[in-house]
């Protein structure tokens, strides 16, 4: 006996092992509650991650877009009445935004904001003999535009270079025009401005529209195809917090008057995906916490009955009644935290092997996991605490006997 | 010059059951009753005469309904669970008829244990003691068993020796043969006699065994939750 131990670790630990079967099931029972739990939690903390990591690196956080044009009704000189009966929504021109100078330098300033960068977007033609596709021609400032999408991280050939001759096209589109790394293309702008442009660099976004339908071009390139010189037509914008974008979005907007969508509202169904997976594993980690604590609770409320004996005697030979409350929420804590432990193990290994074996069809990995030493730090602790809670209830029944009739049984 | 002061005093000591309800029942009239130390005594008395709720009473198990319990001059009834638990664990010892063991730890372990709850001797000291006791009792050869691998007769004498391990002024022992074979009871019962004798510790033993009773030094038997005989005359009786 290590009796080092104080008296009520060394017979809960006692009265754990004599009681094997029943400890090896309940333990089983935990360690299965909380493998369910960490496999499913570590899952979806890495789906999300994952899925965030590849919205939010190829899209800003917020975007800065000049306001809707509105028409206005003209009025007569008699008051109330209108000259048109009908007005119709008018067409919305490429314009720039307002003052975008200035609303750069506010906003590199404003708290929460970590980019700013000025693009000019504008639909154009990509010609090449005889073939020709419809493209987004973006115009950026390299520097600041891939802080915000990481153009270079999905460069496949050539770099991510662009001067005032350069262009990056995605695969789908070189493939269609049939051009390749230093081919050159002609741009012709919806303002019927043209340019021919070197590729420099060839990118894949992993989506075949965005491939077939994306090129970058410096801004000053841009500005001049789409009549816009020295114009920006958005701001796109990274914060630090990315579940406060549209909190930051409204208060720009109205600082700025100018329209600021965040992704969270232009990504509202994969937002909303995200919370309902989040609540979703809330529920799931309360309801196995709950079924967990209840197995606890119940194999020790057997204990209690099974070892009324033994507490009648610890009671006579002058264990108080704090130290037999103490014995039974311990064999609860322990039982708690030893599930756990084994449960984090199998359940981390579960994901382990379950990921080596989900696969795309390319071979690639779905998406990378994400073991966060929190997880099991938390499931280890909150398994005790509820392993402890547990007993609470059984624990206060064992300290309160009689030892009288404890004895008697 | 005064009398030393006794071990134990009952004094007008009643116990009754159902307090509050339509038919309250009293079990203990009015005892009184005072052990010395270094007495060896037998508590006698058909089932149901009031022996085991005395003996839950002077050993701080139950508490009376009226009347004082005096032990070595401290009345009882002003004490509250943590020093009553306290003065039990420490100046009484228990040999219970059944289950007088933890099934869960070794004979040498049992022992330890009121050594271990009290949480004042060193780890060492405990095992020293412990192995002491269990020489006394000649059971050190299964000082590693578990208590559900001993015969009845062994673990009446691990009890024994878990009983002495906190150096206790009184014993009191319920039935401790009543479960024992002829051979076994009368070596448990010759083993409390000889720890008697030797650490000048009270034994107060409730049995039914007259042959066994005779072997005290004093009787004391009950009728119906009175003490009808508390003297010589008893163990005179129970020789005839």
């Amino acid at each position: 006996m290590t009796s080092w131990l104080p008296f009520e670790w060394i017979a809960a630990l006692r009265f754990l092992r004599e009681g094997r079967m029943q400890t090896i099931f309940i333990l089983t029972a935990v360690a299965i509650g909380v493998a369910v739990i960490v496999f499913m939690s570590a899952m979806l903390s890495s789906l999300q991650a994952n899925f965030l990591k590849r919205v939010l690196t190829s899209q800003a956080h917020i975007q800065l877009v000049p306001p809707d044009e509105v028409a206005r009704p003209q009025r007569l000189s008699t008051a109330g009445s209108m000259v048109a009966a009908t007005i119709q929504r008018p067409t919305q021109r490429t314009r720039s935004i307002d003052q975008w100078q200035t609303f750069v330098t506010m906003l590199a300033s404003w708290p929460g904001i970590v980019t700013v960068s000025p693009t000019t977007s504008a639909s154009a033609l990509a010609i090449r003999g005889a073939a020709s596709r419809s493209v987004t021609l973006t115009g950026i400032e390299q520097d600041l535009y891939f802080r915000i999408v990481r153009i270079p991280d999905y460069i496949v050939s050539g770099t991510a270079q662009v001067l005032t001759d350069d262009i990056l096209v995605g695969t789908d589109l070189a493939r269609e025009l049939g051009v390749t790394l230093r081919d050159k293309i002609i741009i012709r702008a919806a303002s019927g401005a043209t340019r021919t442009l070197t590729i420099t660099g060839i990118f894949d976004l992993g989506n075949k529209g965005a491939n077939l339908r994306s090129t970058f071009v410096a801004l000053r390139t841009a500005q001049a195809l789409s009549d816009l010189v020295g114009g920006v037509t958005t701001l796109d914008l990274t914060v630090t917090d990315i579940y406060a974008a549209e909190t930051i979005a409204r208060a720009v907007q109205a600082a700025t008057g100018v329209e600021a969508d965040s992704w969270i509202k232009t990504n509202a169904q994969f937002f909303t995906a995200v919370k309902a997976q989040q609540s979703s594993n809330t529920l799931i980690r309360l309801f196995v916490g709950l079924s967990v604590a209840f197995g606890i609770a119940s194999v020790l409320v057997v204990s209690v009955i099974q070892r009324s004996k033994d507490i009648g005697i610890l009671r006579a030979m002058g264990s108080s009644r704090g130290q037999i409350l103490r014995l039974f929420l311990l064999q609860g804590g322990l039982l708690g935290i030893f599930g756990a432990i084994l449960g984090a193990g199998v359940g981390g290994a579960g994901l382990v092997f379950w990921h080596s074996y989900m696969r795309q069809a390319d071979g690639s990995e779905i998406f990378s996991l994400i073991f966060e030493p929190s997880l099991f730090i938390g499931a280890v602790v909150l398994a005790g605490l509820t392993g402890i809670a547990a007993a609470a209830i059984p624990a206060l029944g064992a300290a309160r006997l009689d030892p009288v009739v404890a004895i008697r049984g | 010059m005064a009398d030393p002061e006794p071990l134990l005093r009952l004094e007008g000591v009643c116990k009754s059951y159902g307090i509050g309800t339509p038919v309250p029942v009293e079990v203990l009239h009015d005892i009184d009753l005072t052990l010395q130390a270094g007495e060896f005594i037998a508590l006698t008395g058909a089932s149901g005469s009031g022996k085991s709720t005395m003996l839950n009473i002077i050993g701080l198990l139950d508490r009376p309904t009226a009347g004082r319990l005096i032990i070595e001059g401290r009345d009882t009834s002003a004490l509250d669970d943590t020093d009553v638990t306290s003065l039990r664990g420490h100046r009484i010892g228990f040999i219970f008829q059944h289950h007088c063991l933890i099934s869960a730890f070794t004979a040498l372990e049992n022992v330890m244990m009121p050594m271990l709850v009290d949480k004042a001797f060193p780890s060492e000291a405990m095992r020293v003691r412990a192995h002491e006791l269990l020489a006394k009792v000649g059971l050190t050869k299964w000082q590693d068993n578990l208590a559900n691998n001993m015969s009845g007769g062994q673990q009446q004498r691990v009890a024994i020796a878990r009983s002495l391990a906190m150096k206790p002024g009184l014993i009191l022992a319920d039935e401790p043969t009543g479960n024992l074979d002829s051979k076994s009871a009368d070596d448990v019962f010759a083993l409390m006699r000889e720890v008697n004798q030797s650490e000048k510790t009270t034994f107060l033993i409730v049995t039914h065994n007259l042959d066994l009773a005779a072997r005290t030094d004093r009787i004391i038997d009950m009728i119906d939750g009175r003490i009808v005989q508390s003297s010589a005359e008893a163990q005179a009786n129970a020789k005839a």
